[in-house]
């Protein structure tokens, strides 16, 4: 069953349409990478998902799951970097729409450690969110996410300036996560990367978008030409004739 | 010294701008890590020019300023927030010509001789409605803290987060617009229009060079907020220096004597 269905959805700003007549749905347990280029919507489409901004037309349909339910974490240059704050109290704001009352339950709290144990950062605990590493940030404000939801995760552009290690760790905890039956939504330019990890690409262009698993969109046109490489297998002649129009 | 407290302007000074200090270091965290520290600047050039009008008027300026600033208030936080203008800008446009007004309208109601008093601040100038009304303001504030205190470090840390999860930011910037104004708006008498910014801005500036965890950083700022405005209030009374002056001094020392602490422990 799907659980956030996007129908004919368009987005834009100041009057101008970003994204026009956007159609597919995310089924539980998908690993999704929105990609495309830049300005082509990606973090658009990512805002509407999150109840951020309200589309212009169509509408997004969410079954067993409140808006308000999604895990997000940020693009990088949203997060002030050098603000005063323990890794604790930013993990615990994830838990900001569990309980009611002024400061947070014992339950946030084990919610926060346990959620800092999977992306391996519960020594950091205490610890100064301004004085880690970027790669370690990015894990903390996982974590964050994490507080905030049992379902579905949106991450944007998760692993832009990170070093190639801190990249590998922040992948495979991602698909960590998704092992562990959550939904998760990955804005991503790193393409290469997202073919590897993702079950089903959103391929957002002005021209014609694509929407499918990721073995269709190698053999795809629009998929071939935006990883540089013509798929050589047999099969492609006619797979790429026939599958790419499925949106 | 204690003989002062007899009279009692200083008293109901020391009252009002004690909780002033404090109202506005609470604040002023959220403002200086949200980059609005300048809109209490802005805030407090409308302020003046709205206290002019009144007291012109032959309303009781505080009454009309009140509402004023709150308007302002908003008509910042929403250029700000929109980033087609810069909001930096807008703040010193929104705040020159607001002191252009004022300062006309003083000269030509020949309140030249006020006019000193509401740019740098007078302590006797603080009526027995402005302490009721500082100690009804800093109760409020402090309660607001209280109760939404992690919904305000939400907010304050990743505004689109806490929207996303479903919180009400919008609700929540207007909450800190209003009482920043009404802050503003009491404080500025004994501090002075072209002073009372200090007070936001300086403690938590301070207490961010040596602490690194939101809510030690809201606690020290309140204590440096207090301390400075209660020792200035002392100089100022034992050397016969202006009070308001004397206060943003005592602020520039501590956040020096902190900056000089936080590059000794960090070596």
């Amino acid at each position: 069953m799907s659980i956030i269905e996007v129908d004919k959805l368009s987005m834009g700003y100041d009057g101008r349409a970003v994204l026009e007549n956007l159609s597919f749905q995310i089924k539980s347990g998908d690993y999704l990478c929105i990609v495309g280029e830049n300005g082509s919507g990606k973090t658009t489409l990512m805002k509407g998902i999150l109840g951020l901004n309200v589309p212009t037309d169509g509408k997004i349909t969410y079954n067993g799951i409140e808006k308000k339910d999604i895990g997000y974490l940020p693009q990088k240059n949203v997060i002030q970097r050098d603000f005063p704050a323990s890794v604790m109290e930013v993990v615990l704001s994830g838990c900001i729409s569990r309980t009611l009352g002024p400061f947070h339950s014992k339950k946030d709290k084990d919610r926060a450690i346990s959620n800092l144990k999977k992306v391996r950062m519960d020594d950091y605990r205490k610890k100064s969110f301004s004085e880690l590493s970027g790669g370690q940030q990015q894990r903390v404000l996982l974590a964050r996410a994490l507080c905030a939801t049992e379902k579905v995760i949106v991450l944007d552009e998760p692993v832009t300036g990170l070093d190639p290690i801190a990249t590998a760790d922040m992948y495979s905890l991602i698909k960590e996560i998704n092992n562990n039956g959550i939904t998760v939504i990955m804005v991503t330019h790193d393409i290469n990367s997202a073919i590897h990890q993702a079950s089903h690409i959103l391929h957002i262009s002005s021209n014609s978008s694509f929407f499918g698993s990721v073995h269709k969109y190698i053999h795809s046109d629009i998929g071939s030409d935006f990883l540089l490489t013509k798929c050589p297998c047999d099969d492609c002649a006619h797979l790429q004739k026939g599958e790419t129009q499925s949106v | 010294m204690f003989e002062l407290f007899s009279f009692g302007f200083i008293t109901r000074a020391i009252i009002v701008g004690g909780l002033v200090s404090l109202c506005a270091a609470l604040l002023g965290v959220i403002l200086v890590l949200k980059k609005y520290s300048m809109i209490g600047d802005g805030l407090s050039h409308v302020g003046f020019g709205a206290i002019a009008i009144g007291a012109a008027a032959g309303i009781t300026p505080i009454y009309f300023a009140i509402p004023m600033v709150i308007v302002a208030a908003f008509i910042l936080l929403k250029i700000t927030s929109n980033s087609k203008i810069s909001g930096d800008s807008a703040i010193a446009i929104i705040s020159s010509s607001a002191l252009a007004v004022g300062i006309t309208v003083c000269s030509l109601t020949g309140m030249n001789n006020d006019l000193n008093s509401y740019l740098f601040g007078s302590i006797l100038a603080t009526s027995h409605s402005d302490a009721l009304f500082a100690v009804i303001l800093s109760a409020i504030i402090i309660l607001c803290f209280f109760l939404l205190y992690k919904k305000i470090f939400a907010v304050t840390f990743d505004e689109s987060f806490a929207r996303a999860t479903g919180t009400k930011t919008g609700l929540y910037n207007m909450i800190i617009a209003i009482l920043t104004a009404l802050t503003i708006v009491i404080g500025m008498r004994i501090m002075g229009t072209l002073l009372i910014s200090a007070l936001i801005i300086f403690p938590s500036l301070t207490s961010m060079r040596l602490f690194k965890n939101f809510r030690n950083v809201i606690i020290s700022s309140t204590l440096v907020s207090l301390f400075c405005f209660f020792a200035g209030m002392a100089v100022s009374f034992c050397f016969d220096t202006p009070t308001g002056a004397t206060v943003v001094l005592m602020n520039l020392c501590v956040f020096i004597i902190f900056q000089i602490i936080s590059k000794v422990v960090r070596r």
